[in-house]
């Protein structure tokens, strides 16, 4: 039997604002439209600014670890593409599309603070918690997506991961599960070219990130990930095509980490200089300020304004995070189950500890453990 | 191997429907019937796993099912443990009820992260927020001579884990109200099954009934010792109770305790107020086991009533064997059960 090719693949890849600030008018046709621009122009600005508000917080003692989301606040983008009924399923670099989609600001900071109510996610708005063991939560999303169809609900799931967590199990599986079972589901890899220290290079030898969806049967492309029209066009046509042909997408936004991996490392330690400068000149914030420039629609002085506006906005956020009532220590046993077992109870209500035993002649010991 | 062979139990449970009838089915109808019976109650249930569609179920636990609810949710993966235990969980997180099941839990392994480090903790790491109502069940220990990597008991393993619960039925009675319990619980359950017992038959009645979580089974009454078991070893430790009466002329006091987590550790501290003695029969390793548990609770909340050092009877400190006379030889019997209970009441 002769040689024949059976499969065929491609990649394309989407830029429409370049770095200059120049906008492929073809592409960008039936995109954003320019309020929308504005909008994420502001809201980018704000997010980088509760960046460094927040790196300032660690460094000072206020915050335990916290991962910048700097540089990648293009993201955001996919929240004006999204519905309300959309779920946003994350991981911990896509601030600006969860607070675009209804997160209150507080709730990432309380989270990096180290309080579970962070994670107390407000009725009526659908994000799932900050995800921490890398990759676990794409199946969520397929889980999500799955009830979402089951209940024939007319939105999608959109899950956001790093591409370090590309290499984890759980992404294929995800990804299999999605396509077998065509659940409304769109994967966004933000391909920050960093895992940690690890380089995309020692993360796979791969071209793409997008072409390791194809084995699996999804719709897979590459984006500038710090182009906000590219971000919504791909996000867009993702979620209708989800949504039309039960069809998942891996959109790989093709990014930097401008920032460090977390407050815990140094990026200097492992990165090149020369790589970082030449990033900064493709910010998206940049990119975007030009465009609204050449369009008339910015100015020194609004510039201004919006820093002035992010510094009161960024200011309250911190206070609203630090001025909750702090917790005791019977909150230890709270939400253990959804119906605290008598055992718990006992824990709480006596010793504390369960090994210090309950019985009536330890009365003593279980005073001096309430005064801890 | 002959599947154990069920034995008279007493009925301890005030509130449920007798065990004494002729509605006799084997424990793998009870799954399916509890299973059932939950789905037409409540849409939000469906099942998914490897197998559990068209095949009928890798053990015949789901026969007839896919017809009865169709592909939408009686649902066949691919080989993909810790990817459908995610998927469920995402499933509950948004408001469905899944019944995954493993086709045997040793291979839940693979899934660790999802089981152990998502479904327990999704509750709690966001501020009691999203729960996951979610029932893992499958195959639990070992006796099918299918070696060592095949033959997990993991309740020893899972119960150190905070946040979920954990389920080990005896017998098709409790299977079904067990499980069906399960189904209903708002939190994470691991509902541990046997292979050696799917084709256990006893009186399963007609009428509806829960087997509450954390309230163990007294099946036998005595004063000579307490027997604490759970899952197929209770089986043996009935065997033991019988052979006790006859050839030693005592009677033991044998408790079930139907749940790992909550542990019903009241009625165990009450029976050995009355016994004095209590042996532990567990099937699985003995280092940090269950047994070490029940024995250290016991230490902790009664230690002046024993009046002989608590017995543990385990499998031994190794892997399984594959020889099916070494893997005999390795499980807690009735043979090393009274063992164990003469040298506690000698
Ligand atoms: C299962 C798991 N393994 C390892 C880690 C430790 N870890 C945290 S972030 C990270 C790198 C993730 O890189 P990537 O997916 O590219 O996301 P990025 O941080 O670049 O946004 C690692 C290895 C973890 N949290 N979870
Ligand atoms: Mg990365």
């Amino acid at each position: 039997m002769p040689t024949k090719v059976i499969y065929n693949a491609k990649i394309n890849q989407i830029q429409i604002l370049d770095e200059n600030g120049k906008l492929d008018e073809k592409l960008a046709r039936g995109g954003l439209k320019d309020a929308q621009v504005l909008k994420l122009y502001e809201h980018m600005s704000i997010c980088r600014h509760y960046d460094e508000v927040a790196f300032k917080l660690q460094r000072s003692g206020r915050m335990g670890t916290y991962p910048q989301n700097m540089g990648q606040e293009a993201i955001g983008a996919v929240a004006l593409a999204a519905i309300r009924a959309d779920w946003m399923v994350p991981c911990y670099r896509e601030n600006a599309a969860l607070f675009l989609h209804g997160l209150p600001m507080e709730k990432i900071l309380l989270h990096w603070m180290g309080d579970e109510r962070g994670n107390q996610i407000p009725e009526g708005v659908n994000i799932t918690p900050i995800s921490i063991p890398i990759g676990t939560h794409m199946l969520h999303a397929a889980g999500i997506a799955w009830a979402l169809k089951l209940r024939k609900e007319d939105a999608v799931a959109f899950t956001f991961f790093g591409d370090g967590a590309t290499s984890e199990g759980d992404f294929h599986e995800a990804m299999n599960f999605a396509c077998t079972l065509k659940l409304p589901c769109v994967f966004i890899c933000q391909n920050n070219q960093w895992a940690i220290s690890v380089p995309r290079s020692k993360q796979t030898a791969s071209e793409t990130f997008a072409q390791k969806g194809l084995a699996y049967g999804a719709e897979c492309l590459q984006i500038d990930g710090n182009d906000v029209f590219a971000v919504y066009k791909a996000a867009k046509d993702a979620r209708a095509r989800a949504l039309k042909d039960g069809k998942p997408t891996l959109i790989e936004a093709y990014t930097y980490r401008l920032g460090d991996h977390t407050t815990a490392d140094d990026a200097r330690r492992y990165r090149d200089a020369k790589e970082l400068e030449m990033w900064r000149l493709r910010d998206p914030l940049i990119r975007t300020r030009k465009y609204l420039e050449a369009k008339d629609l910015w100015s020194d002085d609004k510039q201004k304004t919006l820093e002035a506006k992010a510094k009161e906005i960024v200011t309250k956020v911190v206070k609203n995070a630090e001025g909750i009532e702090k917790p005791t220590n019977d909150d230890i046993f709270d939400h253990t189950f959804a119906e605290l077992p008598e055992e718990i109870i006992r824990q709480r209500d006596t010793m504390h500890t369960h090994s210090l035993g309950q019985r009536p002649e330890q009365e003593t010991l279980r005073a001096s453990a309430r005064g801890v | 191997m002959p599947a154990t062979e069920e034995k008279t139990r007493t009925n301890t449970d005030a509130d449920l429907p007798s065990r004494e009838g002729d509605r006799v089915i084997q424990f793998r109808e009870a799954l399916r019937e509890a299973m059932t019976e939950e789905m037409h109650r409540d849409k939000r249930i469906f099942l998914m796993g490897e197998e559990v569609a068209e095949y009928q179920g890798a053990y015949k636990v789901s026969q007839g099912m896919l017809d009865e609810f169709g592909p939408k949710r009686i649902i066949d993966t691919p080989i993909s443990e810790n990817g459908f235990a995610g998927l469920g969980i995402g499933a509950a997180m948004y408001g469905l009820r899944p019944i995954i099941e493993f086709m045997s839990w040793s291979f839940s392994l693979v899934a660790a992260d999802q089981i152990l480090n998502n479904a327990p903790k999704m509750l709690y790491m966001s501020g009691g927020q999203w729960g996951c109502p979610i029932v893992f069940r499958g195959n639990n220990g070992a006796g099918g001579q299918l070696g060592s990597t095949h033959s997990w008991c993991v309740e020893a393993l899972y119960s150190n884990v905070p946040g979920l619960k954990i389920a080990i039925p005896s017998c098709p009675y409790d299977a079904k109200g067990l499980l069906k319990t399960a189904i209903r619980d708002d939190d994470p359950v691991f509902f541990l099954e046997s292979e050696r017992m799917l084709g256990d038959k006893a009186h399963v009645p007609e009428e509806e009934y829960l087997v509450p979580f954390g309230k163990a089974a007294r099946l036998r009454e005595g004063d000579a010792c307490t027997l604490v078991s759970f899952g197929r070893p209770v089986n043996f430790c009935l065997e033991a109770a019988d052979t006790l009466r006859e050839e030693d002329g005592i009677e033991v006091d044998v408790l079930d305790m139907r749940t790992i987590r909550p542990l019903d550790t009241a009625a165990i501290i009450e029976s050995l107020k009355r016994t004095n003695r209590i042996v532990v029969v567990d099937q699985s390793w003995p280092f940090a086991s269950v047994a070490t548990e029940v024995i250290t609770q016991v230490c902790e909340k009664a230690f002046d009533w024993l009046d002989h050092p608590p017995i543990r009877v385990n499998a031994d400190d190794v892997p399984t064997p594959y020889s099916k006379p070494l893997e005999q030889a390795y499980l807690p019997h009735v043979g090393k059960i009274l063992e164990a209970v003469r040298r506690a009441v000698g």
